[in-house]
């Protein structure tokens, strides 16, 4: 215990520090990391700030930001005629090319971040459960996978007359897709399918080793379908909420925040499982069954994280480098953070609060990835670390809901922290700390705020909708007997014994 | 001195083991079990093959007690185990001859309590 609090105290100086440095870097308005301040659009700030460490090659420097570049051979045909000018040169063909190249490989690290969520949510639930939470992680992506391409990629990306949400785009063809992104085509809708994933398989941990699999079955058709693609539709696809100029960059609000408060609809739907309250209100502990398979996801995310963030640039310039290494302080800190706190609090080191820590300061950098300096994507990070630990133990014990996994602390709490963030640390000149007035704040505020709104009131009505008709629990003895058995008809594992752990 | 042995369901363990502790009997062993009676079994499905589970898991208790706690212990089995479906599980009672307990080299009566 002595050592954790020497531990604690250099941390807090390491900490301070870094606070002092930032407030230095904020006080000249981030002029030496972002280059020269009248540049706006951020991209260019950050492309600056490489060129002065010459990290960046010239071929991506002389980049510029516009799309009307060719769209890739073989849909040439359909799509080229909706660009409003086609450049023939080799140096932009090779340029789409490599967008299409890097935004792929992106997809295919957020993809798996569905390994991770699975990983994650089946480490620390039970034993008896694990094949319950495994059916639950595939069967929401592929749920998820059809009603995107039916439905919600029009509502999201289809914007027309209607403002509320996409009217055009459904089941979408060549053409459409390429109309919507002339240069990523069919690239974007596979990068947009994995973000609707993630964002509804944020909910599957909340509700944990009592939920009907059949109603989980029709709560994944409807975020990937109406919640997630209207949402995301205010603010990627050209909103209300994206013209006010709400910034998310990676979906710190759009992804998580929503998948975060439908967890949190869902769970206090559903009530705690059985024994996790006693009848006198003390807090049970049910431990997981494996918290190796636990880091595996926790670590699975992180390195899924940089597609999720680099890769929402939906192009190859020197950002993506930068993106990247915001992202990596902030779940480093995250984890400093919550280990030392936690530490100090419980008297050991707790894994399963540094692990949290990771994702809190994962998902909450992931709105101002971008814009953040490096030193203020520390300060959230770190933020983030120790405000994960607080909300899990108030919703654990003031609120008794009972999220097996933490996925409420972790995605709605880090997530609105995370986008308010952005308003306060931006160093493109918007942020509070950098003299950009409370303008932008309240701009974050307002958009983290309508995604708890959309989200809870959605999530509740949809909900109890299905706890009406179909039923949201399993039954008492199915419940303490293991989803497994009784949902799936197997064990995950057969030849162990777990029967113990109840 | 009797040795109680009580076989019961896993969920059930945890209420057991409380109730247990609430009227002071602290001291038991617990193994895990398969075995069958008259709950039968289930069945499971293992890539479209299904294949009868006979033997059902279950929890064995063992604890020795004085013979002025044994009604009491029985109560409290009975009552925190009983779900009033079948398996819910069986108590056998035995004569204990002796206990020792081995750090002190006690035995009998102060033995076990």
């Amino acid at each position: 215990m002595r050592t954790w609090k020497v531990i604690f105290v250099l941390v807090l100086l390491f900490f301070g520090f870094l606070t002092a440095a930032f407030v230095k870097e904020a006080r000249q308005g981030g002029k030496e990391n972002l280059g020269a301040p009248e540049e706006t659009p951020i991209e260019k700030c950050v492309e600056g700030f490489f060129q002065i460490l010459s990290l960046s090659s010239p071929l991506y420097a002389e980049e510029t930001p516009s799309l009307s570049t060719d769209s890739p051979e073989g849909e040439a045909g359909s799509a080229a005629e909706d660009s409003p000018e086609t450049e023939d040169d080799a140096v932009s063909e090779n340029r789409a090319g490599l967008n299409n190249l890097w935004v792929l490989i992106a997809t295919f690290l957020v993809f798996f971040m569905q390994l991770g969520f699975m990983l994650v949510e089946a480490g620390f639930s039970r034993a008896k459960n694990a094949v319950n939470i495994m059916m639950k992680n595939v069967i929401d992506f592929a749920v998820g996978s059809l009603a995107f391409f039916v439905v919600g990629f029009g509502l999201m990306w289809g914007l027309d007359k209607c403002g509320f949400c996409g009217t055009r785009y459904f089941l979408p063809t060549s053409a459409d897709v390429f109309k919507v992104n002339p240069e990523l085509g069919w690239t974007f809708f596979l990068f947009q399918s994995v973000f609707c994933a993630t964002s509804a398989t944020i909910v599957s941990g909340a509700m944990a080793e009592r939920t009907k699999f059949t109603s989980y079955l029709i709560y994944s058709l409807v975020i990937s379908a109406l919640i997630y693609p209207i949402f995301g539709a205010w603010t990627w696809g050209g909103g209300w909420l994206g013209r006010l100029g709400f910034h998310d960059f990676a979906g710190s609000t759009v992804v998580h925040s929503v998948g975060g408060w439908l967890a949190l609809a869902g769970a206090a739907t559903l009530g705690p499982r059985v024994g996790k309250y006693s009848a006198d209100g003390r807090v049970n502990a049910i431990p997981g069954h494996h918290i190796l398979m636990g880091a595996l996801g926790v670590l699975f995310l992180w390195f899924g994280w940089f597609g999720f963030n680099p890769g929402s640039t939906l192009a190859v310039n020197s950002s993506i480098g930068y993106i990247a290494v915001t992202t990596n302080l902030a779940a480093a800190a995250g984890a400093v953070s919550a280990m030392v706190l936690a530490s100090l609090v419980y008297g050991v080191s707790d894994a399963t609060m540094t692990l949290n820590g990771i994702l809190a300061g994962l998902v909450a950098i992931t709105a101002g990835c971008d814009v953040v300096s490096p030193l203020g994507a520390i300060l959230i990070g770190a933020m983030a670390g120790c405000l994960v630990i607080g909300s899990l133990l108030f919703i654990d014990r003031v609120l008794k809901i009972d999220d097996p996994v933490g996925a409420i602390s972790v995605h709605a709490v880090c997530g609105t922290f995370g986008t308010i963030c952005t308003g306060l640390f931006a160093a493109d000149g918007t942020g509070l700390f950098y003299g950009g007035g409370t303008k932008f704040l309240l701009i974050q505020l307002l958009g983290a705020g309508i995604a708890l709104v959309w989200a809870l009131s959605f999530g509740f009505i949809l909900f109890q909708a299905i706890k009406r008709t179909v039923g949201l629990r399993v039954s008492r003895h199915e419940e303490l007997r293991g989803l497994d058995i009784e949902e799936h008809g197997m064990q995950a594992y057969p030849n162990f014994d777990t029967w113990t752990t109840v | 001195m009797k040795l109680i042995i009580a076989y019961i369901q896993p969920e059930s363990l945890n209420d057991v083991k409380q109730a247990l502790l609430k009227e002071n009997i602290a001291k038991l062993s617990v193994v895990n079990a398969l075995g069958c009676g008259h709950q039968l079994g289930y069945t499971e499905q293992y890539r479209g093959v299904v294949s009868e589970v006979n033997l059902l898991k279950k929890v064995r208790l063992e604890i020795a007690v004085n013979d002025d706690y044994l009604e009491k212990t029985l109560d409290v089995l009975i009552e925190t185990a009983r779900t009033g479906h079948i398996g819910d599980g069986k108590i056998f009672v035995v004569d204990l001859l002796d206990c020792i307990r081995i750090r002190t080299g006690e035995r009998g009566k102060e033995a076990i309590g």
